[in-house]
């Protein structure tokens, strides 16, 4: 059969059921293939709106998702995606076509060296440089994506070699003896971390989007209660802990909850699992908790000491190390008084410092009022998708996540114009599911092109765009760290979003009035089909409180 | 890390007895022993971590294994700068990177190729012959006004043939970087 058919067998194989693209000249002989081969194909307008998708049907699955472009300009504008994938270790495999392989190295029309421009940014990637590899390769790509630390890998078909007519045989291993991630933990280590814990009087444990990726929000909370030791979790992480539960902090980092940071400042223990104390968490890292001891479960080595000395690294994934570690822990039948004096001392910091805003006396929509009534407004129900910037840590405040996989946001990369398409990717993935999105006005009109995707296709989406007519973030730093100069912020009240959405073929709504915000999002999540809502806030509001670029977590403003 | 408590018994450990495994900074030259899939890209891939994460190659060495599906490159590179768990720990997220080995320098042996161009005429290539005769180095070029001379040995040996010939007037020089194995009977 041709090589693109016995791709195709490969994508069924790995129970691909839905994949995101656009074709073009060297993946004409892919598309093909995709004509009668039985897997969902979604028609993206932009391939970045395709990747970012991918990411969000992954991020909600927890399955690898599949993006296509064709070669040069398809590929590149991949870029981002692949970045994003990186820096928040998201399953995806990347299809990209390449030129004729005696086109190669020539500048031939839409030849892009893909391989090398993502190099810095990929997990893995393959060059085809034979038909015959192509079935292989492939499961090669889903395994390397989908184990260990997950991530994106590309894989570039030469369209002459797609062409191919091969044997195709099912391939039902692979073989890669460079790659073998470490995933049980080591015995030893964890018996001494639970040792550690059950002498620590100030433990915090602290909780990245490993726990969510790597399926272990129920371990951890089993851990956490089985004495009531103190969670926070990063942007990330949010899910991975009930956000409702009593023993939970908050989000730590930047734009975290003062009672999170400042536990961890004075913590004399802190359990980091699946998380990489990245600098909007840690802040100044020299005064980053300077009384505590860590112990560090991630699945990558390479996280561990990278920027914070461990002191008990644990290697391996969280699923099997946190059992492990709650039954050590347990064995060791410490007493649970001694951590009485470390809860008075959280709950000080709890009730000095709630989190809080001054809300309008008028119809005014603050932008914490509009997270707050579009929770009311689901139920807190919904899987959740954000873009970058104020929007996204308001949302990552006020909206309480209970389960994991219910937020989905660009956290390492910050990639504006995330949101949308990563919402019509968790929509295709989780059809069943309430499905929103918190845009900025900034942010949304970057990948804006999906909703005509999303029309056509009839994917279930409610866009609520928090426009306060700014680069809000930006505008934030640039009042309060550069004398509120306002360079190249103001975006006005362009484009018209409720025109611009009947364009597209969605329901556009705009709303501006507090007093009936909630039953009016009720209104726009009840009507069918895409619906973009146009939420106007206040416009200069400020998201604290912050820990300002370079100072230590315990001077916190705002 | 070292080892607090022993594992398996109810004492308790003591925070306070915790040391951290930190960026490990030796302060000295680390020879790393690389095995990897004979690939087309996998040097780039290297190269290009190398430079991400602002790790600096003194010297690096590629070439055939006795298997012919994996290559050797021996790099070397300061540990005084470096912190030399994190190039490995990174080196080895590689996939096509099958082993590395941090060599032991008291376990290992290392030799690298370098020649000289040396200007010598007169009296002066007398005594270049004596230098060479010292650090058997091979003189395998001979014209009116130079010489060019074979070296082998570790690098610091090169360093020093380097330095007695340089007052002569070194014309050129290369030098291969240093290639490695380790003592006896077994494997890297």
């Amino acid at each position: 059969m041709r090589a693109v058919d016995a791709l195709m067998e490969c994508l069924k194989a790995e129970g691909v059921d839905v994949v995101f693209g656009l074709p073009g000249g060297a993946n004409l002989p892919t598309y093909d293939a995709f004509y009668d081969a039985g897997i969902r194909h979604i028609l993206v307008r932009h391939e970045a709106g395709g990747g970012h998708a991918a990411e969000g049907y992954a991020k909600a699955t927890g399955k690898v998702g599949v993006s296509l472009g064709t070669s040069g300009p398809g590929a590149t504008n991949l870029v981002t995606p692949i970045c994003d994938a990186m820096m928040d270790s998201v399953p995806v495999v990347f299809l990209t076509g390449q030129v004729r392989t005696e086109l190669l190295g020539t500048d031939g029309f839409q030849e892009a060296d893909m391989i090398g421009i993502t190099m810095p940014i990929v997990k893995h990637s393959f060059m085809i440089q034979h038909p015959l590899e192509i079935p292989r390769t492939l499961h090669e790509a889903f395994h390397i994506a989908r184990t260990g630390r997950p991530g994106p890998v590309v894989v570039d078909i030469p369209q002459d070699l797609s062409r191919a007519d091969i044997p195709y045989e099912p391939v039902d291993d692979v073989h890669l003896p460079g790659y073998q991630p470490t995933t049980e933990g080591n015995q030893k280590q964890i018996r001494i971390a639970a040792k550690a814990l059950a002498s620590a009087r100030r433990p915090v444990i602290y909780a990245g989007g490993g726990v969510v990726s790597g399926n272990a929000a129920a371990e951890l909370l089993e851990l956490a209660t089985a004495d009531r030791f103190p969670v926070t979790c990063t942007i990330m992480g949010l899910g991975g802990f009930p956000a409702p539960h009593d023993q939970w902090l908050g989000m730590l980092g930047m734009h975290g909850l003062r009672a999170a940071n400042y536990a961890i400042d004075e913590a004399d223990l802190i359990v980091a699992v699946g998380a990489r104390f990245d600098d909007r968490i840690t802040g100044k890292l020299s005064e980053f908790a300077p009384r505590a001891k860590f112990i560090h479960i991630d699945v990558d080595p390479a996280e561990i000491s990278k920027n914070v000395p461990a002191h008990i690294p644990i290697v391996g994934d969280a699923k099997n190390i946190l059992p492990r570690l709650t039954a050590e822990y347990r064995a060791q039948a410490p007493d649970p008084a001694r951590l009485e004096e470390w809860w008075s001392r959280i709950r000080t910091w709890r009730e000095r410092h709630p989190l809080g805003f001054g809300d309008s006396a008028d119809s005014e929509i603050k932008p914490q009022f509009m997270v707050k009534a579009l929770y009311e407004a689901t139920g807190g129900d919904a899987i959740v998708t954000s873009d970058v910037g104020q929007h996204q840590m308001w949302a990552a405040q006020y909206y309480n996540f209970l389960q994991p996989r219910r937020w989905i946001n660009s956290g390492g990369l910050g990639t504006m114009g995330f949101g949308l398409p990563a919402a019509m990717g968790a929509k295709v993935g989780c059809p069943d599911q309430t499905v929103v999105c918190i845009a900025g006005d900034g942010s949304v009109q970057m990948n804006m092109q999906e909703l005509a995707t999303c029309a056509q296709e009839g994917i279930d989406i409610k866009v609520f765009i928090m426009n306060n007519g700014y680069l809000g973030m930006v505008r934030q730093w640039q009042e309060l760290f550069w004398d509120k100069r306002y360079s190249q912020v103001d975006m006005g009240q362009w484009p018209d979003f409720v025109k611009l959405a009947e364009a597209y073929g969605a329901t556009g709504i705009r709303l501006q009035d507090k007093t009936t915000l909630v039953t009016d999002m009720q209104a726009a999540i009840a009507t069918p089909g895409p619906v973009l809502v146009d939420v106007r806030v206040t416009r200069e509001e400020n998201t604290y409180p912050m820990i300002a670029p370079g100072a230590a977590a315990r001077d916190m403003v705002g | 890390m070292t080892t607090v408590g022993e594992p398996g018994t109810k004492e308790v450990l003591s925070l306070d007895e915790l040391e951290a495994v930190s960026g490990l900074r030796t302060g000295r030259k680390h020879i790393l022993a690389i095995l990897v899939e004979n690939k087309p890209g996998v040097l780039t891939r290297i190269a290009g971590l190398f430079a991400r994460r602002g790790f600096n190659i003194d010297t690096l060495a590629v070439g055939p294994t006795d298997d012919e599906t994996v290559s050797r490159i021996t790099l070397t590179l300061d540990g005084a700068v470096h912190p030399i768990d994190q190039v490995t720990k990174q080196l080895h997220k590689l996939v096509n990177v099958l082993k590395i080995r941090d060599l032991e320098p008291g376990e290992t042996l290392a030799r690298e190729l370098a020649l000289f161009k040396v200007s010598a005429d007169g009296a002066a290539r007398a005594e270049v012959m004596q230098i060479c005769e010292i650090f058997r180095a091979k003189v395998v070029d001979v014209t009116k006004r130079s010489v060019i001379v074979e070296v082998t040995g570790d690098c610091e040996k090169v360093d020093a043939f380097e330095a007695l010939v340089r007052p002569f007037g070194l014309i050129e020089m290369a030098r291969t970087g240093e290639i490695a194995i380790s003592r006896g009977r077994s494997e890297t």
